[in-house]
Parts: structure tokens; C-alpha cells; sequence
């Protein structure tokens, strides 16, 4: 364990050790939040009784869902963009000024195209996701070097193989970069979606126990949700830098 | 050396096509150029004076706008012929590949046997120096190495004509010399034509049999100077006062063209 590592760790059990502190002493009041001790014990006991199971099942269902969705369309609309650059000029503006757009406008229009199901919930986390996945593949595409195409030239390589082989392979590690935010915003998109309206799912049962006073739970939600994207994000963010490291970028 | 004629352009112009409202770019003759089988030919001239474009029309990877190129008495046009490798100026390894995947990525896309495979990377990577490095990563090296991988990967396609684009163009001048040294022992036990592309009239005038001066766009051949070196050359050369002799000719007819491309349209007196 490198230095940087252990800081980050030193952190982390710094934030939730002043955290512990001023809910036993009193300062933070517990009808405002409990101790993470406690959030870990509660979280403890949600997972051994089976509580919760099905609404992490659908909720990481929904997430994997509308990632793959995200990643496999942001990628064969990124490399279709790309390849051709007038539609990419009309389309730049739209792209670049996406993130304005307040989607949970549409979840009533989701409802009534998809009905009361997981697919509202899947599309929101889509349409988080997706441009992240765009744009990232645009990047990649955008950094390859001009030389390549002359080498692939040289090895009599077709516009597939030259994709495949040599395109492909070097704008890895910003396609990574697409689907390590594809992954985030899909888990803010769903969990978000659950919240407003959805039957089931970790985002209703967290709003189902602040409706309820039930602080137990919903921390205990709460820290489970953090900790499960913190160890994915960072995960990939890990991998990430290796995949550039090795590329020298 | 042969007198053979293992390349030749004849009467090749090449003009950029309008862009984006900008008018067209006469960028390269018209020349003519005969490549003699086994000899090093180098091209010296301004920047921008077309030397690149020669090269690609003469690689296939562009096609002249006028005039002929062939290569083996076979026709090129904007086609890649088998037989010809080429080195860019810009580094050209694949990151995501180790030194020796990098030297076998030619050899591995035209289907050739992992025994020959082995055989070739390892006399190519120790040829240039590279197996100590043969598992380690391009960004693990410095330019010079990363040129040399490029080098490798052409290399083992044993070709019969070698294209170098200013290939050490961002190198030291003491790491450029020992790389011409490199250079010049490939060349000499390889067999291979080399046409190299240069702006630096020394390198030229240290490696080449014969120096083809451009002038600044459209390039054309002002003179073909005929170093009259012996095959068994090296950097030590540079000592002598024949070398001098060659690279002070060589600046006498660039000298006006280099200002001609800089905008210096009257010359320095």
C-alpha cells in the first residue's frame, strides 16, 4: 500500500471517526443521523435478514441495465458522430450543453410511454449516462494519431481492421473514461428515479424510512449505497490510471 | 550498388484539392526521380517543400495528381505495394502493445508461422538494440528507443525499399549520429533501397550515395549530388574535409529556397 493510499484510507476513518464522535457526544442530535457505527450494524442486520435484498436486486439490476444500454449505444453513436464530421458540427451544441437538462421533467412522460415498471428508472440512468459515454468516446477517437492510419496503410490493414486493431486499442482508456461515468451517473440516474416515484428499489426504500422516522434504515441505506459506488468508482478510476499509465498519458 | 532502377517517379505533381474555402495546394513538382536497387538516397529542402508528399505518392498512401511512380516495374497508385516499409517522424509505436507485440504486428496480420515470428523480432530487436526492452512498454522508453521500435516493426517485414520520414527528427544530434550509424549497418546488411527525408543537410550528406535538393513548394529537384562514399561508411566520416565539402554544396543551393520558403522572397545578401 502506497503512501497516497494510505492518506486517502486516513481520511476516510478520520471523516467517520469525527463523525462517530459528535453523534455519541451529543453535538449532532440523533433524530438528525445516528453514529456510522450504528449505520453499520443496522446495514448489517438489513443484509442478514433479507430486508432489503430485493430492492438491491432491482436497484443493481436497473443500474447494470441502463449502463450497458448507455455504454453500448454512447459508443456506436460516439464512433457514428465521428466518423461523420458535419453531422458532429450540428450536433456539438447539443452535446456540450446536455448536462442542463433537469431529466426528472420527463419521468411523467416515461411513466406513461413505459408504464409503472423499472424502465422509467432505466432510462433516466440511460440518459444520465449516455452522453458521458459520447463524448468520451469522441475524445478518444479525436487523440489518435494521424501517423496510425498511414501505418496501418503500410500494413495493408482495411478500414475494419485499422478500427479494430489500432483505433480501437488506443481510444481504450478514454473509452474507459466514458464507462467509469456511465457507471456513476447511471447509479445517480436510477437511485435518483427511485426516489420520486418508483414502487421499489434502494431509492424508494430510503425515501419509504425518511417518511417514516425510521433513521436506522435510511443512514443504514444510505451508507450501503456509498460505500458499494465509492468501491466501483474507485475500482475503475484504479484501472483507469493504469490503462493511461501504460499508454504513457 | 546497381544501376538498376528499383523506383521512379515520372513527371509526379501532387496538388492538395480546395479545403474549406482555402484554394488548392501545389504542394510537390512536377519531378522525376529514378531510386537505383541498393542505394541510399536521401532528400534535403526547405520545410514544407513537399519532401513528405514525395514520399507518401512513392509509399501509395497518396496518389499524384499527374505523372507515374513504380516500384518493381509495377504501377503505384495511392495502393501500397508489398516490398516497401516506411518510418514516420512521429512516434508510430503502439502504446497498448510491449516492444516485441509492437516488432510482430506486421508479421502476426499477414499470418506468418509464431517460429518465423520469434526468429525475426529477435534479430530485429537485436539489431536495434531493443532486447533487454522486449517486454517492456513504449512508454517505458525514451523517443529515441520508441523510434527504434518503429524501425524494428518495418524491419522484420524485410522490405525491399525503406521509407524513413525525418525518423529522428526529434532526437539529440549525438544520439542522431549513433542512430545513422544504426542506420547505416541495416542498410548495409539488409541490402534494402533506402530513400530517407531529411531537413538536416548533415545527416544527409553523412548517410546518402546520392542527395536529391528540393526547392520550396512546389517542390522540384534542383540538383542530384553523388557523395561518392564507400558502403562501408560511418559517423567518423565527419571528420573529413570531404564531408564539409558536400554539406556546404548542399547549403549553397538550399540556402536561397529555405529563405524563398520562410518568406525572405529577395534573399539574404
Amino acid at each position: 500500500m502506497n503512501r497516497l493510499t494510505l492518506i486517502r484510507l486516513g481520511v476516510i476513518v478520520a471523516f467517520f471517526g469525527l463523525l462517530e464522535i459528535l453523534c455519541r457526544t451529543g453535538v449532532i442530535s440523533p433524530f438528525t443521523m445516528i453514529p456510522p457505527s450504528e449505520m453499520a450494524i443496522e446495514l448489517w442486520a438489513l443484509i442478514v435478514s433479507g430486508e432489503v435484498a430485493r430492492g438491491m436486486r432491482q436497484t443493481l439490476g436497473n443500474v447494470a441495465v441502463a449502463c450497458i444500454l448507455a455504454i453500448t449505444v454512447g459508443f456506436a453513436v460516439g464512433a457514428g458522430v465521428h466518423a461523420l464530421p458535419r453531422l458532429r458540427r450540428a450536433l456539438d451544441p447539443f452535446l456540450t450543453t446536455y448536462y442542463a437538462v433537469p431529466f426528472f421533467v420527463f419521468y411523467p412522460l416515461l411513466v406513461f410511454i413505459f408504464g409503472m415498471n423499472n424502465f422509467p428508472m432505466i432510462m433516466i440512468g440511460f440518459l444520465f449516462a449516455v452522453v458521458a459515454m459520447i463524448i468520451n468516446t469522441l475524445n478518444g477517437l479525436d487523440k489518435i494519431p494521424r501517423v496510425y492510419r498511414k501505418v496501418a496503410r503500410m500494413h495493408h490493414m482495411g478500414r475494419a481492421k485499422t478500427a479494430l486493431l489500432i483505433e480501437l486499442p488506443y481510444a481504450i482508456p478514454n473509452l474507459f473514461t466514458g464507462v467509469k461515468l456511465a457507471v456513476a451517473y447511471s447509479f445517480i440516474g436510477v437511485i435518483a428515479a427511485e426516489f420520486i416515484l418508483a414502487p421499489g428499489g434502494l431509492g424508494y426504500a430510503i425515501s419509504f424510512a425518511y417518511d417514516n422516522f425510521d433513521n436506522e434504515t435510511m443512514y443504514a441505506l444510505m451508507l450501503f449505497i456509498l460505500v458499494l459506488v465509492t468501491i466501483i468508482n474507485m475500482s475503475l478510476h484504479a484501472y483507469e490510471q493504469r490503462l493511461l499509465r501504460r499508454q504513457g498519458r | 550498388m546497381s544501376h538498376e532502377v528499383h523506383a521512379r517517379l515520372e513527371g509526379v505533381t501532387r496538388v492538395y484539392p480546395a479545403v474549406a474555402g482555402n484554394p488548392p495546394v501545389h504542394a510537390l513538382g512536377p519531378i522525376d526521380l529514378d531510386l537505383r536497387k541498393g542505394e541510399f538516397f536521401s532528400i534535403v529542402g526547405p520545410s514544407g517543400c513537399g519532401k513528405s508528399t514525395c514520399m507518401d505518392v512513392l509509399a501509395g498512401l497518396a496518389a499524384p495528381t499527374e505523372g507515374n511512380v513504380w516500384f518493381e516495374d509495377k504501377r503505384v497508385h495511392g495502393n501500397v505495394p508489398d516490398g516497401i516499409g516506411a518510418v514516420f517522424q512521429e512516434d508510430a509505436s503502439f502504446p497498448w502493445l510491449t516492444v516485441e507485440d509492437n516488432a510482430a504486428f506486421g508479421l502476426r496480420r499477414a499470418g506468418v508461422d509464431a517460429a518465423e515470428i520469434r526468429r525475426r523480432v529477435d534479430y530485429a530487436l537485436g539489431f536495434v538494440g531493443l532486447k533487454d526492452f522486449a517486454k517492456a512498454y513504449p512508454a517505458q522508453l525514451s523517443g529515441g528507443m520508441r523510434q527504434r521500435v518503429c524501425i524494428a516493426r518495418t524491419l522484420v517485414l524485410q522490405p525491399r525499399l525503406i521509407l524513413l520520414d525525418e525518423p529522428f527528427g526529434a532526437l539529440d544530434a549525438q544520439t542522431r549520429l549513433l542512430m545513422g550509424d544504426e542506420l547505416l549497418k541495416l542498410w548495409r546488411e539488409t541490402g534494402a533501397t533506402v530513400l530517407l527525408i531529411t531537413h538536416a543537410l548533415d545527416e544527409a550528406a553523412m548517410l546518402s550515395d546520392r542527395i536529391g535538393a528540393m526547392s520550396a513548394r512546389p517542390g522540384r529537384f534542383l540538383e542530384t549530388v553523388e557523395t561518392g562514399w564507400s558502403r562501408d561508411r560511418d559517423s567518423r566520416m565527419l571528420e573529413g574535409e570531404t564531408f564539409g565539402h558536400i554539406t556546404g554544396r548542399l547549403w549553397q543551393m538550399l540556402r536561397s529556397e529555405s529563405q524563398r520558403a520562410m518568406g525572405h522572397e529577395g534573399g539574404v545578401a
